[in-house]
């Protein structure tokens, strides 16, 4: 185990699985030279060389679809968005060329690629460039996407994410980028995709989060526990395929569910599992599904209208005395 | 840079292959011709569903770019390509029994008419979305020239890809990164129902070419043997040199859009679609082989029946084969490691 940073565990996830095999390689804009726009692929074109570490212009549709074609003859492309945001200029490429390829190829040609970048809200980037992107994605069959929250996540998701198959859009946070934990330094480390964790074990209500939302549930758990709530924390880290069973399981031990997500809700990772566990576990439930989420809106750039528009520790804790405060909850009220 | 006009070059100085190789031009072409034909038929009787997008008149294009390529090069292609598939090399039968939507189809019965793939052939589809297999077959290229290899891959692609951005993003990556892919525009001069004119601010597509440095030349689509000495000479340069073509075919699809647009006469004159029968590459073409004593009456005759037969075989088959079982609803979602 090594302390590290988000940034530098997948810095390394990136190095270690292109030492690995010669057929990865990186490709997108800025990160060669300029050594990436949040500095993930720093020293990668000093290790590897400009043949492998591939500058591109401003073409996200190009360089994705790109990265789609090497990755049908044969090639392992990590296709770096600047921003998530840029990846809809790729949406086309990745919804209907890569997500499909395999399927309508009737088997003959898979898309090893992954998609990597920052997406989700930030600090003061206004509309266009702070907004939960995962939404786009996980609708689509054929793609899996994923969400690590922590630096060891980070770490051993992307390296599965690289060795995987598939077309897979990985999805990392800025504002994560310089959180530290521990993270194991083996360079076989894998965390496979399609797997949830529970962060905290609780027996009263079971929150489901996943990245910045994830941090904030945690806060609001510990604020809660003081009060006597137990709360139980669940990490999806793949959306899709999401691991159900893991969520399920946690439901039918606590039978309160309070889902939280920075996106606008509506039709969101909230609805969805709120619907897949009011179908799998209602008589399990004591309380409606509760869904914490961004406010529908566009993302404002004023701090005041930012801090209104984003699920905040409150918004959480509030969500989460409301569900145990449901028939009669023996503890919150 | 070779940014010329080039028309009949090859066919005016007599020709420029033996008789076996005319004849299998000429049969390249004629399977093509016929299969889709009957793959019209089996449109009107409901055997074949969806869109379905024919080639005929076009068919000099596929079969002379073919004819100078290995068989590990690469081809790809928009969702008019029954045509660059066949030339490719894939089993007619198979390529049928897709166009059925059947077990035994090149996708397994999930692609259709707009998604036959190959991988025996290198033939990678099959793509529907207007534009957006250029940037793909850029990064072919790439994983050509990554490996060290010296295949290329053909690009065919229409006169309506060339106003989507992707056209001039992937022009402008594998001139920039000097990629091996030959960009093949066949000009039938409608994007659907949109003539060029219409649709383009520069209407010679082979000029931008000289935009991105490309060498670029035009052909006349509809003379197989101009067609393969255009593209044999951009095979050629870019095996050797790992530069990019661009190639605009003058050519013209004589039947709708699709199966959907069958008179295709809104937009075009009955007149204008008669005048361009009468430079039919097959017919052209096989009046050429016989004027220049290559093959005889009988040869050619010959070789129509070898081709019907072989079509009578593709619907045969395609008719015979299962339609595929609904498990596979779900299989080849995921590939498994």
């Amino acid at each position: 185990m090594a302390v590290m940073t988000y940034r530098e565990a997948l810095n390394l996830a990136l190095r270690e699985e292109m030492r690995r095999d010669p057929n990865v390689f990186v490709i997108g804009e800025e990160v060669g030279l300029y050594e990436g726009a949040y500095k993930v692929t720093q020293g990668l074109l000093k290790e590897f060389g400009p043949q492998r570490i591939v500058d591109t212009p401003i073409a996200e549709s190009g360089f994705t679809g790109v990265g789609i074609g090497a990755a049908m003859a044969g090639l392992r492309p990590v296709v770096e968005m600047m921003t998530f945001n840029f990846a809809l200029l790729a949406l086309d490429q990745i919804v209907n060329s890569a997500a499909k390829m395999y399927y309508m190829s009737g088997g003959q040609f898979n898309v090893p690629i992954v998609i990597r970048g920052p997406g989700g809200p930030a600090a003061q980037l206004a509309a266009q460039h702070s907004q939960s992107m995962e939404t786009y994605f996980y609708h689509v069959p054929g793609l899996k996407v994923v969400r690590p929250t922590t630096p060891a996540d980070a770490k051993g998701l992307l390296k599965s994410s690289i060795r995987d198959d598939n077309p897979v859009i990985f999805i990392e946070a800025e504002t994560l980028y310089n959180v530290k934990g521990e993270v194991p330094e083996d360079p076989d480390f894998l965390i496979p995709l399609g797997q949830a964790i529970v962060r905290r074990e609780g027996t009263d209500v079971t929150v489901i989060a996943y990245m910045g939302m994830m941090y904030r549930a945690m806060e609001a758990a510990e604020e809660l526990a003081k009060e006597g709530i137990s709360v139980e924390l669940v990490d999806p880290r793949t959306l899709r395929p999401m691991d159900t069973e893991t969520i399920i399981r946690s439901v039918r031990k606590t039978h309160r569910v309070v889902v939280v997500e920075a996106g606008a809700g509506f039709a969101g990772m909230g609805s969805e599992i709120g619907a897949f566990v009011t179908e799998q576990a209602f008589d399990d439930l004591d309380a409606p599904v509760e869904r914490v989420t961004g406010a529908n809106a566009p993302m404002p750039y004023a701090r005041n209208l930012e801090r209104l528009k984003t699920p905040t520790k409150d918004k959480i804790v509030a969500a989460i005395r409301r569900v145990c405060n449901a028939n009669g909850h023996a503890n919150g009220s | 840079m070779a940014q010329t006009l080039t028309r009949s070059a090859a066919s005016s100085s007599g020709f420029g292959v033996d008789a076996e190789a005319a004849k299998r031009l000429l049969s390249d072409m004629l399977l093509i011709r016929r299969f889709e034909e009957k793959a019209a038929e089996a449109y009107a009787l409901g055997k074949i569903g969806g869109f379905l997008h024919l080639y005929i008149g076009e068919e000099a294009v596929a079969v002379g770019a073919t004819s100078v390529l290995r068989p590990d090069d690469y081809a790809i292609s928009a969702y008019r390509e029954h045509g660059h598939c066949l030339a490719k090399g894939s089993d007619p039968k198979r390529v049928m029994a897709e166009l059925y939507g059947r077990r035994d189809g090149l996708s397994k019965g999930k692609g259709g008419s707009m998604h036959l793939f190959d991988r025996t052939t290198n033939f990678l589809g099959g793509h529907a979305i207007v534009g957006a297999h250029l940037p793909i077959a850029v990064g072919v290229a790439f994983a050509i020239k990554y490996r060290g290899g010296d295949q290329v891959i053909v690009c065919y692609f229409g006169d309506g890809a060339v106003p989507e951005g992707e056209f001039h993003e992937a022009m402008n990556l594998s001139a920039l990164w000097k990629l091996p892919v030959i960009f093949l525009c066949e000009n039938n001069r409608y994007a659907m129902g949109t003539s060029v004119e219409r649709a383009l601010a520069q209407t010679e597509i082979w000029k931008f070419g000289q935009t991105y440095g490309v060498p670029a030349e035009k052909v006349d689509g509809m003379d197989v043997l101009a067609v393969r000495d255009a593209v044999g000479r951009a095979v050629a340069r870019t095996r050797q040199e790992k530069i990019p073509a661009l190639i605009e075919a003058d050519t013209y699809r004589y039947r709708g859009h699709s199966m959907r647009d069958p008179a295709g006469a809104v937009y075009r004159t009955k007149e204008e679609v008669e005048r361009e029968k009468l430079r039919d590459p097959i017919v052209l073409f096989r009046e050429k082989i016989l004027t220049a004593g290559l093959l005889s009456e009988a040869d050619l005759r010959g070789v129509e029946k070898d081709v019907n037969d072989r079509v009578d075989e593709a619907v045969a088959y395609a008719d015979a084969s299962p339609e595929p079982p609904g498990e596979w609803l779900f299989t080849d979602i995921y590939k498994e490691a």
